[in-house]
């Protein structure tokens, strides 16, 4: 018995101990492109991981898994949605398999957190889906290029839309409290304020809510409508509460893109009808490019597409224009970098894609408002903002003057 | 006699790693490095909860301010190593301090509730106290320290034998420690805390000062913690932090220092390097502990101990 306890400790300690002495792989030319590809596959966030790897593959297949005459390998590696692995797996697939593109990545602290490793290591790099401001703003990061979105970047042809179509002038805020949602409606205060609107009310709801009501009963009756920005779990559950507190037929509904976004959609009712969003894709898009890419990824993954889905299919063709640009020779970082911040795309399932000096897309920004079609729930596209940059009709010196849009930044001039 | 040869074979371990990591790539090193900073974690919980029979469920939070400390000034007032690792300590060792006062009078899962809570308190400030903090988004470029040494630390080999050698001076330390009288009362108090008080001792003052010690512990390896990743965020001080601590201390033999790091460093390589295999690595990790505490209740190291 004891000495069976011990064999099986040693064991267990030989088996950790050999893949330390696995060497790391040679880099030749001619050998495949490598591209290492990030997304939390286990925890709260793998469902949205899920739908991030079937879109990278998805277009993979699609071209054959070949570009420039050379084969492309995709190494995925698990960021359990925390900043620390991301950065141990982004280690192993730049030291140890030596990607020459890394990409992926869900949430905005794994971006922060990789930003310095990825300058550091100078290695090409893309964020499809990590949308904090300041990645592409204050703090910019010379070797990656965002090919998603910025946080505040619908937001501000959104509230214009809002000011010039609607009669809402009095929007009470409601969103999550981090970053991500006073991004969101930072950028929407900021433009409706100038316009003459008013946010008379901002309240923020802590992550693990697990009942709106407080809050909900505390929303200004006399506003005109309310924004709400939501993610996941907490989108439908407020859609839910919002109806049953009897607040969707008396104020309007209108939201960051998350709050209805079709990794949620579908398992909303007729709460969500009407609202109001705005963001870079909708699976509703009536494009040739949109509905190819959104027929071939529910035949694949067996739901509907999602902005998330669509923003890893569309970076991977991203990365293998610019691969095409430097004629397969992604061995030369330079270049390659230049040529991923040089991609200019005219029919991507969202539209035209162009890059901005700071490493943002300048793309079509859709306002869409929630409709049942075919008796299933649908992001309609009720207005294009076309060619919209993260710094909307500011310069970019004078907008980045301004600090990061912030709990308390802009502030509520006309709260009570 | 044991003890001595139990230390000799971590030695030669420690050696041999040592002597081999010049001839290792750098992403085996990257995590060495970090295994041998996690286990100084994990061995200063052991000495709450091996030695004395302490669970904490809040270690993280000693951790965390320590990195977070490092992370702020670091980078904001871009100071040098050692204000860093000095105000990093200070600042772990005083938020134990208050801890300790409040957590001190319970015992068992009352403990563990209120480490819990206090856990979180430290973890909701660094979540919401975002003009200090920077929340949800973390500190970000926190560069690696200038020791005044010939070697850049941005390089992988010379950082790993810095952290290398600060958890050896850790292990030495706490060596002292758990083998000292008061290490050995500490022993004494896991065992019976009435026959230790009806025998005169102070139980609660040497529960304090355990508590107090361990929580500097675990800030020392929270200021090496924020140069390895260049980054703190919220995540660091989070309970599936703490958790964790606490399952590499049962995994490697709770009470045997050793063992607690040998648990830290074959949590770090089975996250690692079986998540590249497979996505199911959640599953073997589930599988080795029951495996550890159906044959070796004891943890591994626990496995090569001879019963008293």
């Amino acid at each position: 018995m004891r000495m069976r306890t011990r064999m099986l400790a040693v064991l267990l300690l030989a088996a950790f101990v050999t893949p330390l002495l696995a060497p790391a792989a040679p880099a030749a030319q001619g050998a495949p492109i490598k591209i290492g590809f990030l997304a939390p596959l286990t925890g709260p966030f793998a469902q949205v991981g899920k739908d991030m790897v079937n879109g990278t593959e998805l277009f993979l297949d699609e071209i054959k898994r070949e570009v420039a005459g050379r084969k492309i390998e995709l190494i995925v590696e698990d960021t359990e949605g925390q900043p620390a692995t991301a950065l141990n797996k982004s280690r192993k697939l730049v030291e140890q398999d030596k990607v020459h593109v890394l990409t992926g990545g869900l949430l905005a602290n794994v971006g922060y957190a990789l930003q310095p490793f990825i300058d550091g290591a100078q290695i090409p790099a893309t964020y499809p889906v990590i949308a904090a401001d300041d990645i592409t703003q204050r703090k910019p990061a010379r070797w990656i290029v965002r090919t998603g979105w910025a946080t505040s970047q619908p937001m501000h042809p959104f509230a214009d839309w809002v000011l010039k179509n609607t009669k809402y002038k009095k929007i009470t805020t409601i969103g999550m409290d981090y970053a991500f949602g006073y991004e969101t409606v930072g950028g929407f205060q900021r433009v409706f304020e100038e316009g003459g609107g008013q946010i008379v009310q901002k309240i923020w709801t802590p992550l693990n809510t697990n009942d709106f009501a407080p809050f909900l009963s505390q929303i200004r009756r006399d506003s005109d409508a309310v924004l709400a920005l939501f993610v996941g779990r907490l989108a439908l559950q407020f859609m839910k509460q919002y109806q049953e507190a009897g607040l969707h037929d008396k104020l309007p509904l209108l939201g960051g893109g998350t709050t209805t976004d079709e990794s949620v959609l579908p398992q909303m009712g007729d709460e969500a009808l009407g609202t109001l969003t705005a963001l870079h894709y909708s699976q509703a898009i009536d494009s040739p490019a949109n509905q190819k890419f959104a027929r071939a990824f529910e035949a694949r993954a067996g739901k509907i597409a999602s902005y998330y889905s669509e923003a890893t299919y569309t970076n991977m063709r991203w990365i293998t224009e610019a691969i095409k640009a430097v004629g397969g020779k992604v061995e030369d970082r330079a270049a390659l970098l230049a040529a991923l911040r040089r991609v200019d795309i005219k029919d991507t399932a969202r539209g035209p894609l162009s890059v901005d000096a700071h490493g943002n897309p300048v793309q079509t920004i859709y306002i869409r408002k929630v409709e049942r079609v075919g008796g299933k729930l649908q992001n309609t596209v009720v207005a294009t903002y076309p060619a919209v940059s993260q710094f909307w009709k500011y310069k970019a010196e004078d907008y980045l003057k301004q600090p990061l849009y912030a709990r308390d930044y802009p502030p509520c001039k006309y709260c009570q | 006699m044991k003890d001595r040869r139990g230390i000799a074979i971590g030695l030669v371990a420690v050696v041999a790693v040592a002597a081999a990591a010049p001839m290792l790539s750098a992403y085996p090193l990257t995590l060495l490095t970090q295994a041998a900073i996690v286990a100084v974690l994990a061995m200063s919980l052991d000495v709450l909860l091996g030695y004395t029979g302490l669970p904490s469920l809040g270690h993280a939070a000693y951790f965390g301010v320590a990195a977070y400390a490092v992370g702020i000034l670091a980078t904001d007032h871009q100071r040098g190593f050692l204000v860093c690792l000095l105000a990093g300590l200070v600042l772990a060792t005083l938020t134990a301090a208050v801890f300790g006062l409040l957590a001190i009078r319970a015992t068992g899962t009352y403990f563990l509730m209120i480490t819990l809570a206090l856990g979180m308190v430290v973890w909701g400030l660094a979540f919401r106290w975002v003009s200090m903090t920077k929340g949800d988004n973390g500190i970000a470029g926190v560069p690696r320290p200038e020791l005044g040494l010939p070697w850049s630390m941005g390089a992988p080999l010379p950082f790993f034998y810095v952290v290398l050698a600060a958890a050896l001076l850790a292990w030495a330390l706490l060596g002292l420690l758990v083998r000292s009288p008061f290490g050995l009362t500490l022993q004494g108090i896991r065992e019976s805390e009435s026959r230790m008080r009806a025998l005169g001792y102070n139980v609660w003052l040497h529960k304090y000062l355990a508590f107090v010690l361990s929580g500097a512990f675990a800030g020392f390896a929270g200021v090496f913690w924020a140069y390895y990743n260049g980054f703190v965020s919220p995540v660091d001080v989070q309970l599936v932090t703490s958790v964790e601590t606490l399952l590499m201390v049962a995994l490697g033999g709770p009470g045997t220092l050793a063992g607690p790091a040998l648990g830290a460093a074959l949590i770090v390589f089975l996250k690692n390097f079986v998540s590249v295999y497979t996505k199911r690595w959640l599953l073997i990790l589930g599988a080795v502990y029951i495996g550890v505490i159906l044959f070796a209740p004891r943890g591994v190291l626990g496995a090569f101990r001879r019963d008293r």
